[in-house]
């Protein structure tokens, strides 16, 4: 397999995965080429399959660059960054890490919660400036039995809500549809849920739809005393608002792993005591990255051996 | 509250020192129209001077944290016959004194279980994600301009050591459990009917741990329960939590450990020196710290203070106690 041309779209910073490609398979990093047109034109009867993650997948035009391209693995579960449609009507193969992940991620949007809630790194901060000796650090707000919404029921979703209800959180979901057999409270719109919960969080997937789900009138509803959790994507927000929100105190506090235009990260946060900033770390364990990228290369490997793919989407 | 004539017919309890929160957004939060506080501490006469000359038929206490109750402190009170605390803890309480002179202790009891527990999770989860770093690393400017920072470690699977698996201990299990973690414990004997296992040695823990979660009290037995022995056991891959007092680890020996990498990380609410910290800690990168501040939530001060208050009322009308404690 090692003269099949494979495409990394994404930045190479995971060393575990980029070995293992480079060991089956010719693997060209899109991000150290210099004139990414020319390499694109002058590789592309010999491209045959992409390998992105949550940065960069395969659009429309690079597919349309690729003829000869049959499949993208996405070192991700989230699907945004690539053009599902144009694949299935190309017929080329899709497949993403779903599974894997998702206790990483939920645990992660718990860590938030009481990091927010309970100002865990604003108090290590008070530790380490040597504040604790002139006094005692404020009193926080308690993480336990405090309602929590969550945006999207899928995997991610039922998991943070599993983790939630240990800390008699009650749980209550807004959905494209209501569940059935859920006992969580459902709300038919997220200005509901956000009305109706101290903690929401996005655990829903990015698409057209789902785009700035968290507008103005969802941070309004949410209020001064609410805290926003966002492990989705960063597009799921209108990050202007709640940055502004957050400055003004209407909102109570965030936890963030994602944003508009990673890596950066609005300045107007850094200063914030009830906002906690993480850079997009939600999979990011030793464990998962490398279970990540089996999957991957396991995909790849079952496709261009005829075999059934590990965890197709398209 | 009643006309001062109807004041001085209320029984007395005996504040030393002014319990945190006290007043919580500038109000009271201890009243009752049942009883009135004798405050030595607004008093110009020294302690002991003071309760020489007013607390001689006192009959009830309200002892916060900071408020250490020994025979020299007994000595001054005949009548004295309960003693309420805010905290959960005992250690500044002479247990044995108290118990000669028939004096009964209610503490905490509950109230703060939740929150110690969300603060030992949050410590863990901290440590593991390097979150608290994390978001130093990111308000630095450096996801931009330094790229991404280090993976952290998955909680799936871990196997969780509670050292000490009372009301505080158990709390942390159950939440622990639902990140799928497999739970452990030390305690001074098995509890009955618990399924996890037990082990009679905290260095037979530690070795089978890869995080130690301290929610035990301080007490002789317990002073530096973990020590060089158990560090090595917990290995250079384990991780520690206290919640506890900082009295039960040995804080040289842990700082040595941190410093060399023979262990992995800790998440510290409490320290042997308060409020000193070492400062060799604040450097580490694995290693996340909070000011004694896990029962410190708006929430629960205000619950521990009707529990206070009810505690006394309850006494004060003969009647059971909310949350007696017993030696077990």
């Amino acid at each position: 397999m090692e003269s099949i041309s494979v495409l990394m779209t994404c930045p190479p910073v995971h060393p575990y995965l980029v070995e293992a490609l480079e060991k089956r398979f010719t693997l060209h990093k899109l991000d150290s080429v210099p004139d990414k047109p020319q390499f694109l034109s002058s590789h592309r009867d010999s491209i045959r399959a992409v390998v992105g993650n949550a940065a960069a997948g395969a659009d429309a035009e690079l597919i349309d660059q690729l003829p000869k391209l049959e499949i993208v693995s996405s070192y991700s579960v989230g699907l945004d960054k690539i053009d599902l449609a144009k694949c299935k009507e190309k017929g080329i193969r899709v497949t993403n890490t779903p599974d894997v992940l998702t206790d990483d991620v939920a645990d992660l949007a718990l860590g938030l919660m009481l990091a927010v809630l309970r100002r865990l790194c604003e108090s290590d901060r008070y530790v380490r400036s040597g504040l604790w000796k002139k006094g005692d650090y404020k009193l926080t707000t308690k993480f336990s039995g405090k309602t929590v919404g969550i945006i999207g029921l899928g995997r991610i979703g039922m998991a943070i809500a599993q983790r939630a209800e240990a800390f008699s959180c009650p749980i209550s979901y807004f959905s494209r549809s209501q569940k059935p057999g859920i006992n969580y409270k459902y709300h038919p719109s997220v200005v509901d849920l956000a009305a109706n919960c101290d903690i929401l969080v996005v655990a829903c997937a990015l698409t057209p739809e789902t785009r700035h789900i968290i507008n103005r009138e969802v941070i309004d509803a949410l209020g001064p005393k609410g805290v926003l959790i966002n492990i989705g994507r960063g597009p799921h927000v209108d990050e202007a608002e709640l940055v502004s929100a957050l400055v003004e105190g209407r909102l109570g506090g965030a936890g963030l792993d994602v944003f508009q235009d990673e890596p950066n990260v609005p300045e107007e946060l850094f200063k914030l005591e009830n906002v906690v900033l993480l850079p997009h770390v939600g999979s990011g364990t030793v464990e998962t990255r490398q279970a990540m990228a089996d999957l991957v290369v396991g995909n790849l490997e079952a496709h261009f051996l005829n075999k059934p793919l590990l965890t197709p989407v398209v | 509250m009643g006309s001062p004539a109807a004041d001085e017919d209320l029984p007395q309890v005996l504040l030393i020192r002014n319990p945190p929160a006290f007043t919580i957004d500038g109000e009271e939060q201890f009243t009752s129209a049942k009883f009135r506080f004798l405050k030595a501490f607004e008093s110009t006469l020294p302690p002991h001077d003071f309760l020489a000359a007013r607390a001689q038929s006192v009959r009830a206490m309200l002892a916060s944290g900071g408020a250490v109750v020994d025979a020299s402190v007994l000595q001054f009170l005949p009548e004295l016959r309960l003693i309420v605390t805010t905290t959960a803890g005992l250690n500044q309480l002479d247990l044995p004194e108290c118990r000669r002179r028939g004096i009964r202790i209610a503490n905490a009891g509950d109230v703060y279980s939740a929150d110690v527990a969300d603060c030992a999770v949050g410590l863990l989860i901290d440590v593991l994600r390097k979150i608290s770093a994390c978001n130093r690393y990111v308000k630095q400017g450096f996801w931009a301009s330094k790229g991404d920072y280090p993976l952290g470690s998955k909680l799936r699977g871990k196997r969780i050591g509670i050292v000490g698996l009372g009301r505080i201990g158990y709390q942390v299990a159950k939440r622990l459990e639902a990140f799928g973690c497999s739970i452990a414990y030390n305690s001074r004997k098995a509890k009955p009917g618990v399924s996890y296992p037990f082990y009679q040695e905290v260095q037979e823990l530690a070795a089978k741990s890869d995080a130690l979660i301290l929610c035990c009290g301080l007490t002789e037995q317990t002073r530096h329960m973990i020590n060089k022995e158990v560090l090595a056991a917990l290995g250079k891959d384990g991780v520690i939590v206290n919640i506890a007092r900082g009295g039960v680890i040995d804080e040289k020996e842990m700082v040595r450990c941190l410093m060399e990498g023979e262990i992995a990380g800790a998440g510290l609410d409490v320290f042997e020196n308060e409020p000193d910290a070492p400062k060799e800690l604040m450097e580490l990168d694995n290693v996340v710290m909070s000011p004694h501040c896990a029962v410190f939530t708006r929430e629960s001060l205000l619950d521990v203070a009707r529990l206070v208050v009810g505690n006394l009322e309850a006494f004060f009308s003969n009647e059971p106690l909310l949350s007696e404690y017993e030696d077990d």
